[in-house]
């Protein structure tokens, strides 16, 4: 039997604004527990809601960047259940009349497949605090700094196909809301949380299989493990003749499975109903279009922009325009060393490297793109070498400096004088006997690749300072002198 | 002294007949010798008032002093007051000493008001007859084996008893104007949204609005203007400019449209209570205004609907009660399910757990539409009445409650019957609307309410109603026998 | 509309309220008798009227997006029936 599989995700992004939604709180991430949780946020009895004008202001934002349509009027409800890190015993959420309607994201995949992905809609809600399971004598704990905090859910139509196109598909919100600057994106941190709605039905079936969901997946990486797990249990399940239970599943990263939670079985009766201490949200066609004046430049168009006026592959285009802080740091890069290519290998080369082996995002870089920038215009203008120049930038990595700097520190500038040059291609041609008889008795086509060897040994013997272009052509010159 | 009303409090307090500090002493003293008649306190804080007193004075010989500078007076206890349990008059909250004071609390405080202490109340002000406090009834002064009326029962009765010159209570179906009636006081209700909510612990947030209780319409003016006003801190608060609520008392009420809902004077209502409005409403017409019948013709829907709403609000509002972060833990709890429930099950009494079970039916899948969305439409339908009547009078008048003060014990086994007591208050929390009662004679040796309705933000035309009634005849001087003054 | 036992049960299940089971049928009653009164609702046509949630007509007002609060954890935890190291202790939570 051939499976198509049906995906649709629900993405909790966490606004950057400076407090709650509801209280002057801050939300700033990493607080000691419970010392940005104010009467408001520990639901106090007596304490009330206002709501922050710029929660309001980014949802519309990400509204008109996902082409939906805008609530003008949205309403805040209460989704009545118990739980130790929901404080009211209600989140304050929105239901029957969210701030944005629907919308569509256009996504395409590393393999180049293209879908259109439609938003049913997306809401704006309040964040739950968090439960800490060291234990406490056989206790949790509770730290609510997080409650309260804005969230717009996005919950997108089941129209994603694989594993791959929801990742794809996560990539583009988590480019759009970082372009917009209305979440940071840190995934690691919870800024941007995704559950993904699974099910299977076979090839050809209109009628949709029944669905698990996949809770609280905090990277790309484990959108597409996560799912592909859960669809591959599902096949096994069905083809053993068992049925999909509709339930809510973990996915466990260390072992690579997904596995019913518990304490979620229980069938839920949230009791929504309009929150009365607060009142319907209007908002009118003169706000919405004074915030499309301020939309930034979308991933979409910058990534055409990229490929028009950079002359980037738009596979180079689509990687550096997905996240917002690296598409500036490349475009800053260029703008010192005045070529697209050269910047766009490093940005998605070594400084990506480092940048994953060190767990650390663009925007907290060691090497800035001044530093960049200023490299890359000493391998231009031949004062380094490519290589010498990943050299400069492990140093500037580990002990900062200008490129400059480190070169002049380090004595790394390239020597360029073909005299020196050719002191050393003598010597290295009169000490490898053996080698330039091979040369000489090779076909004229097959020497250019045994001038390698010739190569390392001057580079060997220069400490690779040596201007690699220069070397070639006087070890060739030299070397074709002895064969005739 | 203690017969006299916070405006010739203040007089006296002007003249330096007395200081802030003997006033307070002397309240202090009162309700310590007498307050176990009626237990209309929760808690007394006199330490805070005598220190409140005493920077009253100091502000008044600097010349500092405000119209209620140095005036004592008592608030129901579901208004957080910082530094002193506000416990709603639960269990679930007897240990909860609040950080923070209400934006009510803050703003007497600020008008340089002495808080002489916390009042007694229905449990989360459930309740008409204030039998559902954790700290037992509280009496009517008029007659101890009846009930003050509720919610703000203590508030009433700590009046009518002349143990504090005035009160602040709340009402969310006639929880001021209900035991004003019952206890001979006056009592107003403002526009919903008139006065903030912050602070003051939710019973359903759609109907909740605090008020002034005092002898007077006038010491209700005066109260009135320092609560009040608009607060940034409640998405609710109406944005409008503050007003004098005493300014317009004294306009002549010649030419005042009345109009009496003919629903109002039913076989149901009490015959004694019928003759005394009837009475009250031949006054107005010596003072000058003409009175019409109106109807209401859904008077009837507005118990179902309110006992819906009110509930369903309540249910959500009260999960908050949880024994995490404040308030009552049951001992040693098994799991987290067990910590809720006996929490909730032992913190709250028989009446809330009932209202927040009513509530919470009414909201669960499957009857959302047949009870809470209904019932908002059949509030719509209400203050659609209301407002086609007071396009053509300027005010409403009739019974505030359909019979006296009723024993104690007398309905609390029948909460329906409890229920009926609010029928005449309960439609102008679901409109919004305000009103106050005043009392408008005796029927038997208890106090009869007559209830007065404006549009809303009308509260100076009915202080100024209610103040030119006060003028003409004397109910509200009376004093219930037993009280010494 | 009438209220059996078992539905009064889950009823306060969902309310997370522990009712004595001898206290059950009093509650049931009494929940019935309340229902009855707000069924007389049901008589009324109601077709094509708004629902009224709340009195005045008025919309959301917006709070500026600045801090306004400061850390009050002690004074806030003094009134809480167990924390430790900043947390509120609960019975474990289990996921």
């Amino acid at each position: 039997m051939e499976w198509e599989v049906v995906i649709g995700l629900e993405i909790h992004v966490q606004l950057s604004t400076k407090t709650k939604i509801f209280s002057g709180a801050s939300t700033a991430f990493g607080a000691e527990p419970n010392t940005q949780a104010c009467a408001v946020d520990l639901a106090l009895p007596g304490t009330l809601p206002v709501f922050n004008e710029n929660a309001l202001r980014m949802a519309v934002m990400f509204g008109l960047a996902v082409n939906a349509e805008i609530g003008k009027r949205s309403v805040f409800e209460r989704k009545n259940y118990f739980y130790p890190d929901l404080p009211k015993g209600y989140q304050t959420t929105q239901l029957a009349e969210p701030i944005v309607g629907p919308g569509f994201v256009d996504i395409e995949t590393e393999e180049g497949v293209q879908r259109r992905v439609g938003l049913h809609h997306a809401h704006l809600e309040e964040d739950a605090g968090k439960s800490l399971h060291e234990d406490f004598h056989g206790m949790s704990g509770i730290d609510l700094n997080r409650a309260g905090t804005p969230l717009v859910e996005i919950v997108s139509e089941p129209d994603m196909r694989s594993s791959k196109e929801a990742a794809a598909y996560a990539r583009k919100i988590h480019a759009i809301v970082t372009t917009l600057g209305i979440c940071d994106g840190n995934m690691a941190e919870g800024s941007m949380r995704c559950d993904c709605n699974v099910s299977i039905r076979p090839k050809g079936e209109e009628k949709l299989g029944t669905r698990t969901e996949l809770k609280n997946i905090n990277s790309f990486r484990f959108i597409e493990r996560a799912i592909d797990t859960e669809v591959a249990r599902q096949i096994d399940l069905i083809e053993d003749g068992g049925t999909v239970v509709q339930e809510t599943r973990l996915y466990d990263p260390d072992k690579n499975e997904t596995r019913s939670m518990r304490s979620k079985e229980e069938a839920n009766d949230y009791r929504y109903f309009p929150c009365p201490d607060l009142l319907p949200v209007i908002i009118d066609d003169s706000y919405i279009e004074a915030i499309r004046e301020t939309l930034p430049e979308l991933p979409d168009a910058r990534r055409e922009r990229f490929i028009s006026e950079y002359n980037l592959s738009e596979y180079d285009a689509g990687v550096l325009s997905a996240y917002s802080a690296q598409a500036d740091y490349y475009e800053q890069v260029v703008k010192l060393s005045g070529d697209t290519k050269l910047s766009a290998n490093w940005v998605m080369g070594e400084l990506a490297k480092f940048l994953n082996q060190n767990d650390t995002d663009i925007k907290d870089s060691p090497v800035s793109a001044e530093q960049l920038g200023g490299l890359l215009v000493r391998i231009k203008d031949n004062t380094i070498s490519g290589n010498i120049a990943k050299k400069v930038f492990e140093l500037m990595w580990s002990k900062g400096g200008t490129a400059d700097e480190i070169i002049e520190a380090e004595g790394l500038k390239q020597v360029t004088d073909t005299g020196a040059i050719e002191k050393i291609v003598d010597e290295v041609i009169a000490n490898s006997e053996k080698q330039v008889e091979q040369y000489k008795a090779a076909e004229p086509d097959k020497r250019g690749k045994m001038i390698g060897f010739f190569m390392g040994k001057v580079m060997k013997a220069t400490g690779g300072k040596a201007n690699p272009g220069a070397v070639t052509g006087i070890l060739k010159q030299k070397l074709d002198a002895l064969c005739d | 002294m203690f017969d006299k009303t916070l405006a010739e409090l203040a007089q006296g307090l002007e003249r330096g007949d007395y200081s802030s500090t003997e006033l307070t002493q002397a309240y202090l003293q009162r309700i310590n010798a007498l307050d176990s008649q009626y237990n209309s306190f929760i808690t007394v804080t006199e330490e805070q008032a005598l220190a409140q007193a005493k920077a009253a004075d100091e502000a008044r010989a600097a010349g500092n002093g405000g119209a209620l500078c140095g005036l004592p007076i008592a608030h129901k206890d579901l208004f957080c007051t910082q530094g002193v349990r506000t416990s709603s008059a639960s269990k679930m909250l007897d240990n909860f000493v609040s950080p923070y004071d209400a934006t009510i609390v803050s703003r007497l405080k600020n008008a340089g008001t002495v808080t002489l202490g916390k009042l007694n109340m229905d449990e989360f002000a459930m309740g008409s007859s204030n039998e559902s406090s954790f700290y037992g009834p509280a009496r009517n002064p008029w007659n101890t084996d009846c009930v003050p009326g509720g919610s703000s029962g203590g508030s009433a009765a700590a009046v009518a008893a002349r143990l504090t010159p005035a009160a602040t209570g709340s009402d969310t179906g006639g929880s001021i104007r209900q035991p004003a009636a019952l206890c001979g006081i006056t009592g107003l209700k403002p526009t919903y949204g008139r006065v903030s909510r912050y602070g003051m612990i939710a019973f359903a947030s759609s109907l909740d609005q605090a008020g002034p209780m005092a002898q007077t319409a006038e010491d209700c003016g005066m109260i009135l203007n320092a609560m009040a006003g608009f607060d940034p801190m409640d998405s609710t608060s109406a944005e409008r400019d503050m007003e004098d609520y005493t300014a317009e008392l004294n306009q002549p009420l010649a030419g005042l449209k009345v109009g009496l809902p003919k629903e109002y004077f039913s076989d149901a209502l009490d015959a004694g209570v019928a003759e005394q409005v009837r009475n009250a409403v031949a006054e107005f017409e010596k003072l000058g205004a003409t009175v019409k019948e109106v109807s209401l013709p859904n008077t009837e829907l507005c118990i179902p609907a309110y006992y819906i709403l009110a509930p369903a609000e309540a249910s959500s509002n009260l999960s908050r009660f949880d024994g995490v972060r404040y308030g009552y833990r049951c001992e040693d709890p098994a799991d987290l399910e067990d910590l809720y429930k006996r929490s909730r099950g032992e913190g709250f009494g028989a009446e809330v757990k009932r209202r927040i079970m009513v509530g919470t039916y009414a909201l669960s899948a499957g009857y959302y539409d047949a009870y809470y969305n209904k019932a908002q439409q059949i509030r719509r339908m209400i203050q659609q009445d209301f407002v086609n009547v007071l396009n053509d009078v300027d005010v409403i008048m009739g019974p505030t409650t359909p019979q006296t003060a009723f024993k104690l014990g007398e309905k609390s086994s029948d909460p329906v019957s409890m229920y009926m007591e609010d029928i005449f208050t309960l439609s102008l929390n679901l409109a919004g609307l305000p009103g106050i009662s005043v009392p408008c004679g005796q029927s038997n040796g208890l106090p009869v309410g007559l209830q007065i309705i404006g549009n809303y933000f009308a509260e100076s035309k009915l202080l100024n109603v209610a103040h030119q009634f006060q003028q003409a005849t004397d109910w509200h001087k009376q004093i219930p026998a037993g009280v010494e003054v | 509309m009438s209220l059996d036992r078992s539905e009064v049960e889950q009823i306060a299940h969902l309310a997370r309220l522990q009712i004595d089971a001898a206290d059950i049928d009093s509650y049931s009653d009494s929940l019935n008798s309340i229902l009855n009164l707000v069924d007389q609702m049901q008589a009324t046509n109601t077709d094509g009227v708004e629902p009224l949630a709340h009195p005045l007509d008025a919309v959301q007002r917006l709070r500026a997006d600045e801090v306004s609060e400061v850390n009050q954890r002690e004074a806030l935890q003094a009134v809480a029936p167990a924390t430790e190291e900043g947390l509120f202790l609960v019975p474990k939570v289990i996921e």
